[in-house]
């Protein structure tokens, strides 16, 4: 299923960032919104900020129009206060994008556990993200670091233990 | 040939032979010797220039004469600056004199007496303290021009630098009698008048230097009551102010908020009131404060206006009631518009030009309305700013959109 770009997308000054600040606002809410689907149609868990630049988000050879550097870190930040975003590292060239938040994976995760009735069983993390039976579930593919942040929600939740064993991690539901 | 001739110099050589040998090397033009003064003052130096020096004058066909003796020496004479700055306090005083029966015009320069240590030069000895330098006609005026700049310039920074200057100016005047004395003397008390003059005004500049230190602080003072009307009591700040006005200095607010207040400039809004209303309707009720100078100015022909009492004329339309305005924009461009002349409107109608077209640039919109690029930039950034337009900014140009954000 290819992508849908939204309608600010073939707008030319969607690509400025506005000096008014209403209009501004507005802009960063719709650039927020539109890095964040794009991210869970492609399944981009992290992004460099050079590697973005060209990458079709922020670059629209249609129109001729990208996002200058400055534009795309305060994008970045933007998306870093609402809770979206986490930088990988101090100078800001990578990041993860958390297109849902962990405790929402963590729901969706606990919610196949127990539908299936897997409860108080123990999966490694391997299981989970590429095992097989996970193959139709939204959550497969899940890169580790999110997984184990979801799991670790649950674990506060009281829902999970993560399980320390000799060649990686595993949890068990409750 | 440097080498030789120092050689015999320092062999106090009769100079008749030494001229032979340097005549001979004189049509060389790269040979050229600088002769820094007086004969028994000269000292050698080869001709290459060293690192702060000039080359102030360069002339040809100079004759040195030791005192009244001919020395009939032709040289290429090279002023050279820097190391003039030691010889030049070694001249007292230099004059022209005329020419006479038999007598070339000369350039008479008065000097110290030698130092010890000298390095050596042509001649070791002399009896006369003075030199007369003979040129071509026309060169001697610029020479005696170049000399006199010289040493105007230089006797202020030559004291640390230069050899020690003998016992006061006293000890060369050994042979001062006549008209030439008299005149020396009346230039020394001219020199010495320009000197007390430009030490008096030094305190001078001081003490001016302090005062504007003065004028800020009070200014900046002035400045922060205007800011916190509240912390500082009533009586303080007219007291304050008193004071400020007392030392001169018109308080800053007052002046902002009745304008300069002189009669002319009352005078000159009114007029203007007149002047451009037919224009500003030509042009749609707004022009740029520079279009206004040119018309004003171009108009008055004589008694042309300057552009502080255009500005402080302008500022007064409001207090006077006067159906004019002068309006800043927030990237600083000011205008005289007509108080009927509703933003608004203008605003609206830039709104539908720019959905019309898609988008516009300034010059664009410009072209469209009749107006100046300036000004129509001011519009679309004004509609930008209400919100009505957003900008897109590329390569090529800055466009306005209508906003649909």
């Amino acid at each position: 299923m290819s992508f849908e770009w939204p309608w600010q997308y073939n707008f030319p000054p969607f690509f400025t960032l506005q000096p008014n600040a209403d209009t501004r606002q507005k802009q960063l809410a719709a650039w927020c919104s539109l890095v964040l689907s794009y991210c869970r149609h492609q399944k981009l868990f992290t992004l460099d900020v050079l590697e973005a630049q060209e990458s079709p988000v922020f670059n629209n050879k249609k129109i001729e129009r990208k996002l200058s550097v400055e534009a795309i870190q305060v994008v970045f930040e933007e998306l870093r206060k609402k809770g979206n975003l986490e930088w990988l590292d101090k100078n800001k060239s990578r990041c993860l994008i958390m297109w849902r938040r962990p405790e929402e994976w963590g729901k969706i995760i606990y919610q196949w556990v127990s539908k299936n009735g897997m409860v108080n069983s123990v999966f490694t993390l391997y299981e989970l993200s590429n095992g097989d039976e996970t193959e139709k579930e939204e959550f497969h593919g899940l890169e580790d670091w999110m997984l184990l942040r979801s799991l670790q929600a649950l674990q506060t939740d009281g829902k999970a233990e993560i399980i320390t064993m000799d060649d990686g991690k595993g949890v068990k539901f409750f | 040939m440097e080498e030789s001739v120092s050689k015999y110099a320092s062999r106090g050589v009769d100079i008749k032979s030494l001229k032979a040998k340097v005549n001979s090397s004189s049509s060389v033009i790269y040979f050229c010797f600088i002769i820094l003064l007086k004969i028994d003052r000269f000292v050698w130096t080869n001709g290459l220039l060293e690192m702060n020096e000039t080359v102030v004058i360069q002339q040809r066909g100079v004759r040195v004469y030791d005192g009244e003796d001919s020395v009939f020496i032709r040289r290429y004479l090279v002023w050279i600056q820097q190391k003039f700055l030691k010889c030049l306090s070694q001249i007292i005083f230099f004059e022209e004199q005329t020419a006479g029966i038999g007598k070339s015009a000369k350039i008479v320069i008065h000097l110290h007496q030698a130092l010890e240590n000298k390095e050596p030069g042509p001649y070791q000895h002399s009896k006369y303290s003075y030199i007369e330098l003979s040129f071509n006609e026309h060169v001697q005026i610029e020479f005696y021009r170049r000399l006199t700049e010289e040493m105007t310039q230089k006797r202020w920074e030559n004291t640390p630098v230069s050899q020690p200057i003998p016992t006061g100016p006293k000890a060369g005047r050994t042979c001062a009698v006549g008209i030439v004395g008299i005149e020396r003397k009346l230039e020394e008390k001219r020199k010495e008048t320009d000197k007390n003059i430009s030490e008096a005004f030094e305190d001078l500049s001081k003490l001016m230097e302090k005062a504007k230190e003065m004028v800020e602080l009070s200014k900046s003072i002035a400045n922060k009551i205007k800011d916190k009307q509240g912390d500082i009591t009533e009586d303080e700040t007219i007291r304050f102010k008193s004071y400020l006005l007392s030392m001169g200095i018109a308080n800053p607010v007052t002046r902002e908020t009745h304008g300069s207040g002189t009669q002319y400039h009352i005078q000159l809004a009114k007029q203007l009131g007149d002047m451009l209303q037919a224009p500003l309707e030509e042009r749609g009720g707004m022009m740029a404060l520079t279009e206004v100078y040119c018309l004003v100015n171009r108009a008055r022909g004589m008694e042309l206006l300057s552009p502080e009492d255009l500005v402080n004329a302008c500022k007064m339309f409001g207090s006077l009631k006067l159906p004019l305005r002068l309006r800043v924009f927030d990237s600083g461009v000011m205008v005289v518009q007509l108080q009927s002349h509703s933003e608004e409107e203008m605003i609206a109608s830039a709104l539908d030009n720019v959905s019309d077209k898609g988008s516009l640039t300034a010059e664009e919109f410009a072209k469209l309305l009749g107006l100046s690029v300036l000004l129509a930039k001011e519009r679309l950034l004004l509609a930008e700013k209400m919100g009505h337009l957003c900008r897109d900014d590329s390569v090529e140009s800055l466009r306005f959109y209508p906003n649909l954000f």
